[in-house]
């Protein structure tokens, strides 16, 4: 079997007298899109805190294409490689597009003009943004420079979700990416997953929407009283059974892994 | 996982008749839009228009009162020279206000560094280059304090800058024995302090280098804030400060950074304000706190933070000197002037206030 290229063993996070986190497994294999679902408070987020370097772990450990890591902040993460696109999208509205895209990790220009009066080379970095855009599709965006505030909901996930895709990351994790959006939108998110799949790149997806998830996820992770429960194959499930694991009212039998 | 070439699958079963809905995007009916939608429109997109505009029509309203007293070379050089220590403070409240934040200290930070030069120079015998040295840096020290309370203490930049308004004004009076140092002092000892008094006249105009510091400063801080990351890194931060942090910035180091330059400018507005007063009176520049934040809004730079140019506070300082002048020439009372400034702020905001309902 290939190696998986996050592996998480016996997490565990509590928060005073509450354990979000109860020895909890996790794995994503190359290429794979992974949903994660769960009821409020099974400590999904919990989870993904871990994964993303947002909240530090109490025990466990997580390792990335097997090498252990431990993040102190989620500037760390992205910069190994774990890119989250947040629930807010973490943009800028009134930056524009590219001024969003490079937050953090601008392009300076070469030179005395870049090294000594830190000049940014604002045509380059327009120009890769536009090719990152036209790789995901989304070039429906035709002024690059337009504040972010003036996109529709869909068109600013589709940004943060280049800017997700666009820095070599090796992991991106998409916390609830369709939960503000339209019918319409939410298609075009969804294409974007799977298109950033077919990049290679895998995928963590969070999301409350059950056919979102059975449709666009390559395996389903249950998490339960803040633990594994379960990993199911959405092909020979209904998305009835899923809940029912989800909720405690049946157990799951013949799961891809037992928890 | 062997699914990944895939073509996109179809989608559920409700969604089939999305390919038949209409593909029109909702939009607005431009051939109606009139004048001042457009306005409204071109303002949203480069909100400094607004004080070029008024700035423009107060100069050419005052030039029609007052005809060519108003207009000669002299009394604009002069009304450049008036609002240059100001505009220096306004482009240090501009730097806070980006953040979304205030700084009610400003005033306070640069009369202290004056005194502190002053002492220095003129009664200790330090080497006034040094001096200013020593101003500089205590400039910068009294920025970072306040930096440090509202990103360490995580304060709220009002009350912090509310609090060292007051501490930095006592330091000044203690330091000062709220005695002033006369100007032939400051000539004997440290004629350096007053290098920003100096002019160079140009027909009838007399630009002085306190002027041309003043839009130095400007163009520094523009292309800072316009051309370089740290510049982007200020807009997110006042723009949506946790976005920002998700983003990857470091928020409370660049914010330390802007209350540290803000401190700076401050220190150098000080040097330029002792060639403008020519002497150095612990009481002047009381109000400059409130002027420097009056030039700022007048700008067009939200107070909300992340929305604004930094030239706008120039332009903000130039229209309150324009309507100081031009209502004295045309002999109007002074308290009008101050009558007239405060319905310009009400005025500015009111803009800005509708401005931002557009939405591109």
């Amino acid at each position: 079997m290939t190696q998986p290229v996050i592996k998480a063993r016996g997490l565990v996070k509590r928060y005073g007298k509450v354990t979000a986190l109860d020895h909890c497994d996790f794995d994503l294999m190359p290429g794979e899109i992974v949903a994660v679902i769960g009821d409020n408070g099974a400590g999904k987020s919990s989870l993904i805190k871990a994964i993303s370097g947002a909240v530090s772990i109490d025990a466990g450990t997580i390792e990335l294409e097997g090498k252990p890591i431990s993040f102190s902040s989620p500037l760390e993460a992205q910069d190994a490689g774990i890119a989250t696109v947040y629930q807010t999208l973490a943009l800028s509205p009134a930056l524009s597009i590219v001024d969003n895209m490079f937050m953090g990790r601008e392009i300076r220009k070469e030179g005395i003009a870049g090294s000594v009066f830190r000049a940014l080379d604002h045509a380059k970095m327009r120009e890769i943004a536009r090719e990152k855009l036209s790789e995901l599709g989304l070039m429906t965006i035709q002024n690059i420079d337009q504040p972010v505030e003036t996109l529709s909901g869909g068109q600013r996930q589709g940004v943060a979700v280049a800017r997700a895709a666009a820095f070599g990351s090796k992991v991106i994790i998409l916390d609830e990416p369709t939960a503000a959006l339209g019918v319409k939108e939410s298609r075009r998110v969804l294409e974007l997953i799977l298109d950033v799949r077919s990049r290679g790149i895998p995928i963590i997806l969070i999301s409350h929407n059950m056919p979102h998830v059975f449709e666009v996820a390559d395996k389903i992770h249950i998490h339960r009283l803040g633990k594994r429960l379960c990993v199911i194959d959405p092909k020979e499930y209904s998305m009835s059974d899923a809940v029912a694991f989800m909720t405690g009212a049946k157990l799951p039998e013949g799961a891809v892994e037992a928890a | 996982m062997s699914d990944t070439t895939q073509p996109t699958r179809k989608g559920q079963e409700f969604e089939q008749t999305l390919d038949a809905s209409d593909k029109t995007v909702a939009s607005f009916e431009h051939e109606s839009r009139g004048f001042v939608d457009r306005l409204q429109h071109a303002l949203h997109s480069n909100p400094t228009l607004v004080p070029v505009i008024v700035l423009i029509g107060a100069v050419a309203v005052f030039g029609l009162i007052a005809g060519g007293k108003f207009f000669s070379a002299f009394n604009l050089s002069l009304i450049i020279q008036q609002v240059s220590i100001i505009g220096i403070l306004a482009a240090a409240q501009s730097l806070i206000v980006l953040t979304a934040g205030i700084d009610l200290s400003v005033a306070a930070i640069m009369v202290l560094m004056a005194v502190i030069a002053g002492n220095l120079s003129v009664y200790m015998g330090v080497p006034p280059v040094l001096g200013l040295l020593a101003s500089f840096v205590g400039g910068t020290a009294a920025g970072l304090m306040n930096g440090l309370l509202v990103t360490r203490v995580k304060l709220p930049p009002f009350i912090t800058t509310l609090g060292t308004w007051s501490i930095f004004y006592a330091l000044n009076l203690w330091l000062s024995g709220a005695q002033s140092i006369r100007s032939q002092d400051i000539d004997a000892n440290a004629s350096i302090l007053k290098f920003f008094g100096n002019n160079i006249a140009l027909g009838g105009a007399r630009i002085t280098y306190g002027s041309i510091l003043m839009v130095a400063v400007f163009a520094v801080l523009w292309y800072m804030l316009n051309k370089t990351a740290w510049g982007r890194h200020v807009y997110a931060i006042g723009d949506d400060k946790d976005s920002a942090e998700l983003a990857g910035i470091r928020t409370d180091r660049t914010l330390l950074s802007v209350y540290a330059l803000s401190g700076f400018v401050c220190a150098i507005a000080a040097w330029a304000s002792i060639g403008r007063v020519g002497s150095i009176s612990p009481q002047a520049f009381y109000e400059g706190n409130l002027q420097s934040i009056t030039a700022v809004v007048i700008g067009g730079i939200s107070l909300f933070g992340g929305r604004g140019s930094i030239m706008g506070a120039l332009f903000g300082a130039l229209i309150v000197g324009v309507f100081q002048s031009g209502l004295r020439l045309a002999g109007v009372d002074v308290l009008w002037q101050v009558f007239a400034i405060g319905w310009l702020i009400i005025f500015a905001v009111a803009i800005d206030q509708w401005i931002r309902k557009v939405s591109a």
